[in-house]
């Protein structure tokens, strides 16, 4: 960072947005916990925290419908809420940065597609592998094939979109529509293969949802993702240098290649294993950076960050709209998100029509 | 993994006979299931429904969790069933083994489309709810029907007329039903053959296999709802449907198109599964050998 110049450090440059980032972080985390428990609390049957922490407390066995709703059923979604939320946000802003373009995300440039085809081959061809393939991945299996497929795409679509060290903003958005549409024909020819009853499955899988959450599922999916979430903050120095152009990076000594490299691998590994375990839920990742961008600014010390946290939130107050506003029957979560981040694109777009080169 | 075993035992269950008599808040999940309940009038105990299960009409008014296939178990467990019967395929399986564990009774009942399937249903929601004086006085009417429907099927003189059933007309494409499907099922009982035995499922089709196929009646069902069954048909009368079907060139030029042999049924009795398919198969029968 000594290299740096002073007017090359955008958290110097501006030391009361870094401020401001640094307080809405911790906002953000207390928030995070205050929805986590509510999330806890909040659902379609009666059973309450209250009465099971009372319980506890009073050294009283729990009910058993207290203790499966609780343990089996809540605590999983939440975490699976949590970690969904903030790698799709992460993506996003990784994606974001990476492309230094705010309309790069992982649904809209086919990322997501890349990384269903993936998990939909392991869905419908699983069974046909060896024994010992199927054995030795078992519940990881369809996790890492979408990390795969995730990860193929976003390459693809960073080789196609760069040339001589400049990112084509223009280029990015239509090869993601191009790499979208075939991923999503290949998904079609998988799909076509498939009986009626995988068909639904699939339909619904592609709406998104956490309704099937699990500890198994939650522990197949949640280490790819905790890893690349891990990974992340690394990212920060090298993004806010790539901000100022690939040439101007390399300059002040950031080894471009290796960034790009990790951030590739880290969007395929946050989205891959995301969309594997929640199938698509779309716009938490252009949303989220999307709004603290414009809460604190581009630093990406603190961006990164504060995507995992309010990706978090968002996707847990998403769920607990999906979980309870058709009760019993539950509403998939892709349709909450898409409802709500569907217009705030559009805003986004109307905002920066003047800006982009399209 | 303790739970996954846990969950692999319990999906073992269902080969045992599973009686419930005692059970008195019952979830019926699919179309077929609650209909069944209903037909051996143990509705009193029913206190929920799938999205799929809207016949009878007073069954629309029970809570309605959600599609079979995409349960939520917080979903389910909020109306408090001491005992889910079930098509086979509710699920996601996640959302099965949560609900095993936590202490609800949960009987799946198999689902093919013939005779026998339908019989053996009924047996087996019978035997879950614990009423099995009921189910088979239920099984006998049903097989009667069935048998009515045999009868006619067996006096069809020459060759059975082939049949295609249309799911939805959307753009002018062709949704046909093929093997495996309830629609099939039912043409058979009828005593007539499907027209596209080669296509596994409900698929799109396209019109040269249409004409190919030669179908002497094309069938489709009425959804019982006029916004449904323009988007479907097409028109939501018979006569609208009708002339949805003899635009599309490739029907119009089958044997079904020249003598403009379109049938509609009620969807939910056609292709059901349940105690009217006896009567379904005997209506269709008669629809389609009408004019000979």
């Amino acid at each position: 960072m000594a290299a740096l110049s002073p007017e090359l450090r955008p958290q110097r440059l501006d030391g009361d947005r870094s401020h401001r980032a640094r307080r809405l972080g911790l906002f953000l985390a207390l928030l995070l916990a205050v929805v986590a428990v509510i999330s806890l609390g909040w659902g379609a049957s009666g059973t309450s925290l209250m009465r099971a922490v009372s319980d506890l407390l009073a050294g009283r066995e729990l009910v058993m419908q207290d203790r499966v709703v609780l343990l089996d059923i809540r605590l999983p979604r939440v975490l699976m809420g949590i970690f969904v939320g903030a790698s799709l946000a992460v993506s996003g802003a990784v994606m974001q940065g990476l492309f230094r373009n705010p309309l790069a995300d992982p649904g809209i440039v086919g990322v997501s597609s890349g990384a269903s085809l993936g998990a939909i081959l392991a869905i419908v061809l699983g069974g046909a592998l060896p024994g010992w393939v199927a054995a030795f991945f078992g519940w990881y299996l369809v996790p890492v094939a979408a990390f795969i497929g995730g990860w193929l795409t976003t390459m693809a679509l960073y080789r196609i979109a760069t040339r001589r060290g400049r990112t084509s903003v223009a280029t990015m958005l239509l090869a993601g529509i191009a790499l979208g549409a075939i991923m999503a024909a290949l998904s079609g020819l998988v799909i076509l293969r498939a009986n009626d009853r995988e068909l639904r499955d699939l339909t619904f899988w592609g709406l998104g949802s956490l309704a099937g959450t699990n500890w198994p599922k939650l522990l197949a999916g949640a280490p790819i993702m905790a890893l690349a979430l891990i990974s992340a903050p690394w990212l920060a120095r090298g993004l806010n240098a790539l901000a100022l152009g690939e040439a101007a990076a390399g300059h002040v000594g950031i080894r471009v290649q290796k960034v790009k490299n990790r951030a590739i691998l880290t969007v395929a590994g946050a989205t891959g294993a995301a969309v594997a375990v929640s199938g698509g839920i779309g716009f938490v990742g252009i949303v989220v950076p999307h709004l603290l961008r414009l809460a604190s600014g581009p630093d990406h010390r603190w961006l990164l960050v504060n995507s995992a946290l309010l990706g978090a939130v968002t996707l847990l107050l998403a769920d607990m709209v999906s979980r309870t506003v058709i009760a019993p029957a539950e509403l998939p979560i892709g349709i909450v998100t898409a409802i709500m981040g569907g217009p705030f694109f559009l805003w986004i777009l109307l905002r920066n029509r003047g800006v982009l080169d399209l | 993994m303790k739970r996954l075993a846990l969950a692999l035992i319990l999906l073992a269950g269902p080969a045992l006979a599973d009686s419930h008599p005692e059970a008195r808040r019952v979830l019926a999940l699919g179309g077929s299931v609650t209909e069944i309940v209903y037909a051996l009038g143990e509705e009193s105990r029913l206190i929920g429904r799938d999205t799929t299960s809207n016949w009878p009409p007073e069954a629309n008014a029970l809570p309605d969790v959600g599609y079979v296939r995409a349960l939520s178990p917080e979903g389910v467990l909020s109306v408090g069933p001491d005992l889910i019967v079930a098509e086979d395929g509710a699920g996601p399986p996640e959302a099965v083994a949560v609900l095993k564990s936590a202490g609800v009774a949960f009987v799946s009942v198999e689902e093919r489309f013939d005779a026998e399937g339908v019989l053996d249903k009924v047996d087996a929601v019978a035997e879950a709810l614990g009423v099995p004086d009921k189910g088979r006085v239920l099984h006998e009417k049903l097989a009667a029907d069935l048998q009515a429907a045999l009868g006619r099927a067996q006096a069809v003189t020459g060759e059975p007329k082939k049949v295609l059933f249309v799911l939805s007309l959307q753009g002018g494409r062709v949704m046909a039903g093929g093997a495996d499907t309830a629609a099939d099922g039912i043409i058979r009982l009828a005593g007539a053959r499907n027209a596209m035995p080669g296509v596994q499922g409900y698929k799109p089709v396209t019109d040269e296999a249409v004409i190919e196929a030669a179908p002497d009646v094309i069938l489709m069902m009425r959804r019982g709802d006029a916004q449904a069954d323009a988007d479907a048909n097409g028109g939501s009368s018979h006569t609208a449907a009708k002339q949805a079907v003899l635009a599309v060139p490739a029907l119009a030029q089958t044997p079904a198109g020249r003598d403009g042999a379109v049938v509609m049924m009620d969807g939910l009795k056609l292709l059901g599964f349940g105690p009217r398919t006896g009567e379904a198969a005997v209506e269709l029968h008669d629809l389609i050998y009408a004019g000979s």
